[in-house]
């Protein structure tokens, strides 16, 4: 018998039951909640006079309307301001530990879970956001559901799923300088398209990964769904051990020996079968740029937006034309010439202090250009912020010109005050560049942090390694 | 939940590809902390040519004429026929209610996102896939007479056409179960309420850190 896959393992131990056409009730070991898509679930099993079945596996935050200036006064925006008190007084009714806004934990969702040790490997981890596939990077099995799969979690301790198919995307060899996390995702995802991965959990696997800091796997497994995997995981290394140790909910004493023995296991047998193998070289990955709407629309920063109108783009055409028309790009424009209004460094994506440092290191005392209008800079968490300011980072973006903020999903889907203005470009170290996602008629090109900052200082992109 | 069992609707075709949940209801309509209501502002930022806010009055909007859903053969559809992969990105359920609210029963694309494809069975909404050229035939006789309805039976897993062509469909046995009989998967799993405590007894002497976290 073939051994078993990272994914085929953990799927194998949460199995509850399984029915005959090959519905599982699978077991749920950690829940985290925030407030966009939770107060319906909560609505929900109230109508119904249910409970939580666990409240320990439970962890809430409200990240994604939160004003990252000031927060003394509290929301303004009152309809932002009703859905996090119907957050926290859900938490309180029902007993769920929640980070509250102006606790120094606070911060995005897919970066507290990790920073506190509440994601674990092995776990089933459950979020209503599609980023969830971020805590893959532990080796755990993470995925995004809906709010009425956040009830049915809420109320049962487990979901009703069908298995996917297992794919390995292997990145071999070594990435060069100024090559990041960021980018070799972006040309996964340029590489297999935006539904490559549907259907799939994917495993990233490879030299490329396994070098990589948890902040960097976590970037790349955060961006798995943008490449429609639900789930993507990375074996449990050292990188992962170590990082896990000491953490407020991670296992102490006899409990971690036992933890740390199991958790070594959670990688692919070596005779394990993929339905699906995809093999990048790392050594061709250049730093990224997004040119399009769609996170596949992708390109190296010394290439060109391509021409819709050439053959290989068959297939494609009707799509990229109506892309470049949103982007307001030429076609056959170098991507080194597109001039840029605003910059955001953050979301969950990339706001965990490598990437703060990575963006600040770009900086050496030059300023943001005058012809951009903002660039922001906003932690992913309390935390995060804290030890970015004890290193000095603050300081260095402050005096560049960018803008500190707190921490919270912010311009990246721009549900509180931070947004783009219609026909604003931006370059964003955020996931998703879709039609009006920074806000309406906004334009995103996604990047790296490194890539954001130079961008910031030099008003439009320039090639990172050289700048 | 909503049951499905049969339809005979209008069709409106929407052929883009890769149409995120994003565009079917912007994120400052998620403000909301109802189930209801998300119909008016269904895809607004294609729909309309003015800004969408939540609480507007919506009869106080520009409607897009160029978009599809405002073309009014297509008024009271209930059949979307999409593009592939359609419902990417983000896992907002929102989606799904819009759609509900708006009036559709039915998405038929070569190709659903995950999240969304889940979301859809929970919230009663079929999303039916059949292959591309047949979806491709399908819009391409929609847009060419007016009027056209599909006929969608989910306990025979077929989509009949106007001129009596009829394509099937697959679907899970369990949520076409579900989806028939309109039932409450909550509470079909708590039936099921000593195998998860059993479950839970079993992997807490295995790996008691899953549960002793300090929360």
């Amino acid at each position: 018998m073939a051994g078993k896959t990272l994914y085929d393992k953990v799927w194998d131990a949460h199995v509850v039951n399984q029915q005959e056409d090959g519905t599982v009730l699978l077991y749920i070991d950690r829940h985290l909640v925030h407030e966009v898509t939770s107060p319906q679930a909560f609505e929900g099993l109230q109508l119904a006079g249910r409970k939580p079945w666990r409240t320990s596996s439970m962890l809430a935050v409200a990240d994604h309307n939160v004003p990252t200036t000031d927060r003394a006064n509290g929301i303004e925006d009152p309809i932002s301001r009703l859905q996090v008190e119907t957050l926290d007084a859900n938490c309180e009714t029902f007993g769920v530990t929640e980070f509250k806004m102006n606790d120094l934990r606070q911060g995005i969702v897919h970066v507290i879970g990790p920073e506190q040790g509440a994601t674990l490997p092995g776990m089933t981890v459950v979020c209503g956001d599609s980023h969830t596939s971020t805590h893959g990077a532990f080796g755990a099995l993470a995925f995004g559901i809906g709010t009425s799969e956040v009830e049915h979690v809420m109320a049962t301790q487990t979901l009703l799923q069908k298995k996917s198919r297992n794919m390995l995307i292997s990145v071999d060899g070594a990435v060069g300088p100024g090559v990041t996390a960021k980018d070799i995702v972006l040309a996964i995802i340029g590489k297999i398209g935006t539904a490559g991965g549907n259907g799939c959990t994917i495993e990233f696997g490879g030299e490329a990964i396994h070098a990589l800091s948890m902040e960097g796997r976590m970037s790349v497994c955060n961006m798995a769904i943008e490449a429609g995997a639900r789930a993507g995981m990375i074996a449990v290394d050292d990188t992962t051990i170590d990082y896990l140790k000491g953490r407020p909910f991670a296992p102490k004493g006899e409990t971690w020996d036992k933890a740390r023995e199991a958790w070594l296991d959670l990688k692919s047998d070596d005779d394990a079968i993929f339905d699906e193998v995809v093999t990048l070289n790392a050594a061709d990955i250049e730093p990224q740029v997004s040119w399009g709407t769609s996170p596949e629309m992708v390109a190296s920063v010394n290439a060109h937006v391509p021409n819709p109108a050439a053959d290989e783009y068959a297939n494609k055409r009707e799509g990229y034309e109506r892309a470049l028309e949103y982007m307001d790009l030429e076609a056959e424009s170098p991507l080194t010439d597109i001039k840029l209004d605003r910059v955001f460094i953050g979301s969950c994506t990339n706001s965990r202090i490598e990437d703060l440092r990575a963006a600040a290191a770009v900086i050496k005392d030059r300023k943001v250009a005058d012809s951009i209008k903002q660039a922001l800079v906003v932690p992913g968490s309390g935390l995060v912020k804290q030890q970015a300011e004890k290193e000095g980072l603050d300081k260095l973006f402050i005096d560049a010109g960018f803008e500190w903020r707190e921490p919270g999903c912010s311009m990246c889907l721009a549900m509180n005050a931070d947004r783009l203005e219609s026909g604003e470009r931006c370059a964003s170290t955020s996931n998703r560049n879709f039609e009006g996602r920074q806000g309406q008629g906004g334009r995103t090109h996604l990047v790296s942090p490194a890539m954001a900052a130079a961008a910031a200082i030099a008003g439009h992109f320039v090639d990172v390694r050289h700048f | 939940m909503k049951s499905f069992t049969q339809l005979n609707g209008l069709a409106v075709p929407l052929m883009r590809s890769n149409v995120d949940t994003d565009a079917i209801i912007p994120k400052q309509f998620l403000k909301s902390i109802k189930r209801s209501g998300f119909g008016v502002n269904l895809f607004d930022e294609w729909r309309y040519l003015d800004a969408g806010f939540p609480g507007q009055d919506s009869s106080t909007r520009q409607p897009n004429p160029d978009f599809v859903l405002n073309v009014d053969r297509y008024k009271g559809a209930q059949v979307l026929i999409a593009g592939e992969n359609f419902g990417c990105g983000s896992s907002r359920e929102h989606a799904v209610w819009a759609l509900d609210d708006f009036g559709f029963r039915t998405v038929i694309a070569p190709g659903f996102a995950d999240i969304f494809n889940n979301n859809s069975f929970k919230s009663g909404l079929l999303p039916i896939v059949l292959d591309k050229e047949i979806v491709e035939a399908l819009a391409a006789e929609c847009e060419a007479s007016e009027g056209y309805k599909l006929d969608i039976d989910l306990k025979a897993q077929t989509v009949t056409t106007p001129s009596g062509q009829v394509h099937s469909f697959e679907v899970d046995s369990f949520r076409k179960d579900c989806l028939l009989n309109g039932f409450d998967d909550i509470e079909l799993t708590l039936q099921q309420r000593y195998r998860i405590e059993e479950y839970e007894e079993t992997r807490r002497k295995n790996a008691p850190w899953l549960f002793d976290t300090p929360a």
